[in-house]
């Protein structure tokens, strides 16, 4: 196999794993933020019971992601020299900028999360379950602007060096293969950089998309001590915090994924047009539910919505969507190709289409399931209001109980869905539209290196992975501590405990 | 001062608060094998519970700065020595997880297991970072281009495998000198054994790195003929570090602690004065040489970041303050223990 197949792989498979756990610890940062917020306003003790808990829970997936992290810091440099070196003025200030802002703030009040239950006083408690969680964010905030940027790059120009002089290049200086190693982006406007046309919504999509992540952890393993009828104060106080953050997050996410999908109409349209396998440009444009693409004869097969991707695009079932045809423009390929023939030109566009398939599957799958996440969501208020949920008895609850335990895999396969949607659908371009992903390998590493290190990392990551589950597993057979045996702490805690009397 | 020397400092700094922090943290792995129960396993691995994580962020905040600074140089010595990397990386992502792992499962090989995965990771991880800095002494074969040109059994050359040596042999005398210090009882008694004879094959070993480095590598000889000022930092180390025994013997834990934190300083102050101002010294063809100039980012980048690390440190540096006055005095094991 050749190397930038290998190196792709590698890097999508490092990065896939490790987005197993970042998710996690921001979407329980939330729930345990709301946990310790309720556990001090109350000082109802069952949720002082329940954030240590889940902090167990958190400690366990943050570990994992620090480590499987650390790869990910490293390997720009391993795996994409080229493109590091293209990139760096820009690319590498986020990085930077997460290690300083996130990272450390992170890390440094996780201390005080998991081992500062008694050394600590319940105030500055808090205050550190808040400022990890922030980090959290944070983090998501750099990473996600540094993808986005690769997205949709802005606050840049090209520059060349010219006798050990920097020679600013035009924006429309299109890069050729001899530019590289002399060319590179170097930076405009930080703030431009920063706020990027599709930062800010695929920001938000990431976020809530980890709060989904961490909600429905929360109401999966709650109705799984339903469902065992164990500990049941702790499971149904646990499930309606999980619930309360997992409705917030699935509501905003519908209005996020909106936004986000105009966004790439905007900015992407050869991914737009891929998400929905738009070959030809035409009025009226279906939206296919669920179906699949032949990329022979360009057409897609299934269960098709007419008019309706035209009518979330542009507001009307009669306006006109851009297919791959006409996607890159005339123009654009002019400007790289001055020689080539209309036939010729016919033929280079499909070299600047994503995979459309895959991007047509990996979307579907992501909006099926953020779809089938509304309906348990709605119905799981429904019977939390109509009091069926906790009636642990009945068949049908039991039933939908066994629904909320296998939930938490729907946003773990949306949020991975999502995010090969996002990068396939990039493709050709590492960058978009500036730098091709086949130029932007490390030049001195061999396939045979970089197959190496795939399988190391693939055994030491399903030992990870299983080990992981064992102990979640292990941890959740467990369950909370005793509330009496909770209650061993310093005063200083103990003064926060009020009555039931006292707090009504 | 220009400031592309501000964050060839910069790296500096929180390459050096790596090497200081997370150093101890290598070197108690390293270690926590020669240590054989259970109960004081667990001490170890508690006495920098708290803090080994945000120990590691200063690798990764390195890295980053490494990234945004001085791209060139990121970009060549990451695929340039990409399998060593891949090895580190494995290696510290075993000692990372069994710290969290371990304690969970009462089970004898359970905790064997991981017991070895955090010793032979934290081992492997001290071993390969000083190797990539013997590398880094002596130089790497750069094309023009800035390519790697070696091959990375040329990466173990005997040299640098001394250099690595050195550096396992200081974490492990730093790492022993901390756990004196967060320690009483019968683990302190044995580490406190331990001590002198560490700190005497420390100082062979780099004694003899020392005698190495000016016969074999010889740019760095003629550097410190024409800066005899680094003599200085030198002697400073040695001086800081043979103050080590003495503190421990009058019983004074944390100064001998901050004496071992101020010679890896004085050491990591050494490397950078004498590698200034090469980010990646070519060897052979030092024209091929990556400087702080040929491999830094615009002024303006170096600008911004610069901003970014004046509005950030500052206060990283206060609250990990913080956290290590919350977690100061000794270890216990509790109900949130590992």
């Amino acid at each position: 196999m050749d190397a930038e197949i290998l190196a792709r792989v590698q890097f999508a498979f490092t990065v896939a794993f490790h987005y197993i756990y970042p998710p996690l610890s921001i979407g329980l940062g939330i729930v345990l933020v709301v946990m310790e917020a309720i556990w001090l306003k109350t000082g109802n003790p069952l949720y002082h019971n329940m954030a240590r808990f889940w902090t167990r829970v958190f400690a366990l997936t943050f570990a994992i992601g620090v480590a499987t992290g650390i790869v990910m810091e490293f390997e720009f440099g391993t795996n994409w020299a080229t493109y590091s070196r293209f990139v760096g003025d820009i690319f590498g200030s986020a990085l930077a900028a997460e290690g300083i802002f996130a990272f450390f703030l992170e890390s440094g009040f996780l201390a005080i999360l998991l081992f500062g239950w008694n050394k600590v006083g319940p105030k500055l408690h808090f205050f550190a379950t808040c400022m990890v969680c922030f980090g959290a964010h944070f983090s998501a905030i750099w990473i996600v602007v540094a993808n986005s940027w690769m997205q949709t790059p802005a606050g840049y120009h090209l520059e060349t060096t010219v006798n050990g002089q920097a020679v600013r290049l035009p924006p429309e200086h299109v890069l050729s293969a001899a530019d590289l190693g002399t060319v590179r982006a170097v930076i405009d406007d930080f703030w431009a950089m920063v706020f990027n046309p599709s930062s800010v919504d695929r920001l938000i999509h990431v976020v809530l998309g980890a709060w989904m992540a961490g909600a429905f952890l929360v109401i999966s393993i709650s109705a799984f001590y339903l469902l065992r009828k164990r500990h049941l104060d702790f499971a149904k106080a646990s499930m309606k915090v999980g619930l309360i953050v997992g409705t917030v997050a699935t509501l905003l996410q519908m209005l996020s994924g909106d936004f986000t999908a105009k966004g790439v109409l905007k900015n992407q349209p050869a991914k737009f047009a891929a998400l929905e396998g738009v070959y030809q440009t035409e009025a009226r444009t279906p939206m296919t539910v669920i179906g699949w693409v032949d990329p022979v004869s360009e057409t897609v097969q299934g269960l098709k919505i007419p008019g309706l991707l035209s009518f979330l695009s542009y507001e009307d079932v009669n306006a006109t969507v851009t297919g791959l045809h006409n996607i890159p423009s005339d123009d654009f390929l002019k400007a790289r190709y001055p020689n080539a023939s209309p036939e010729e030109i016919t033929k280079i566009r499909r070299s600047y289409w994503p995979p459309v398939p895959a991007t047509f599957q990996f979307y579907h799958i992501m909006i099926s399931i953020g779809v089938a996440l509304l309906v348990i969501i709605i119905i799981a208020l429904f019977m939390l209001w109509s009091g069926r949920l906790f009636k642990t008895d009945s068949k049908l609850t039991r039933g939908f109980l066994w629904v909320l335990v296998l939930s938490v895999l729907g946003p773990q396969i949306a949020n991975q869905a999502g995010w090969f949607t996002a990068e396939i659908g990039r493709q050709p371009w590492i960058v978009y539209e500036l730098l091709k992903t086949s130029e932007a390998l490390s030049k001195v590493v061999t396939a045979n290196h970089i197959l190496a290190s795939l399988i190391m990392f693939t055994f030491v990551y399903l030992l990870l992975f299983l080990v992981f589950i064992f102990l979640l597993t292990r941890k959740i057979q467990h369950g909370p501590d005793h509330l009496e045996e909770d209650l061993e702490m310093p005063d200083s805690w103990k003064a926060i405990i009020r009555t039931k009397e006292a707090r009504a | 001062m220009d400031l592309n020397i501000v964050w060839y400092i910069l790296v500096g700094v929180l390459l050096t608060g790596y090497a200081v922090l997370d150093g101890f943290d290598l070197g108690v792995g390293t270690l926590h094998l020669f240590v054989k129960k259970d109960e004081h396993r667990r001490l170890l691995l508690n006495s920098i519970g708290p803090v080994w994580d945000g120990n590691e962020v200063w690798l990764v905040t390195g890295g980053g700065a490494l990234f945004a600074a001085f791209p060139e140089a990121y970009a060549t010595v990451f695929s340039g020595l990409y399998l060593a990397f891949m090895l580190l990386l494995c290696a510290l992502i075993f000692r990372a997880v069994a710290i969290e792992f371990r304690s969970k499962e009462p089970w004898g090989w359970w905790r064997k297991l991981w017991d070895t995965a955090f010793s032979l990771g934290s081992f492997v991880s001290a071993l390969l970072i000083g190797v990539a800095m013997g590398n880094m002494v002596i130089g790497l074969p750069l094309t023009p281009d800035h390519e790697y040109a070696g091959t990375f059994l040329s990466l173990l050359n005997p040299y640098a495998l001394v250099v690595g040596i050195t550096t396992v042999l200081l974490f492990v005398m730093h790492g022993a000198i901390y756990l004196a210090m967060k320690n009483d009882g019968e683990l302190h008694d044995i580490i406190v054994g331990w001590i002198p004879r560490l700190i005497g094959f420390f100082i062979t070993a780099y004694v003899v790195l020392n005698m190495l480095t000016l016969v074999y590598v010889p740019h760095v000889l003629k550097t410190v003929q024409s800066r005899p000022w680094i003599l200085a930092i030198v002697l400073f180390g040695v001086l800081i570090v043979m103050n080590i025994p003495r503190e421990i013997h009058k019983g004074r834990r944390f100064n001998a602690f901050l004496s071992s934190c101020l010679g890896m300083i004085a050491m990591m102050a050494t490397f950078g004065a004498t590698s200034f101002p090469y980010m990646v010294y070519s060897n052979p063809n030092p024209e091929n040489s990556l400087t702080i100039y040929n491999a830094a980012s615009t002024e303006k980048t170096l600008g911004i970041m610069l901003i970014i690390a004046l509005i950030g440190v500052p206060i990283v540096l206060a609250y990990t303050a913080c956290i290590y006055w919350i977690f100061r005095g000794k270890t216990r094991l509790t109900g949130h223990s590992y």
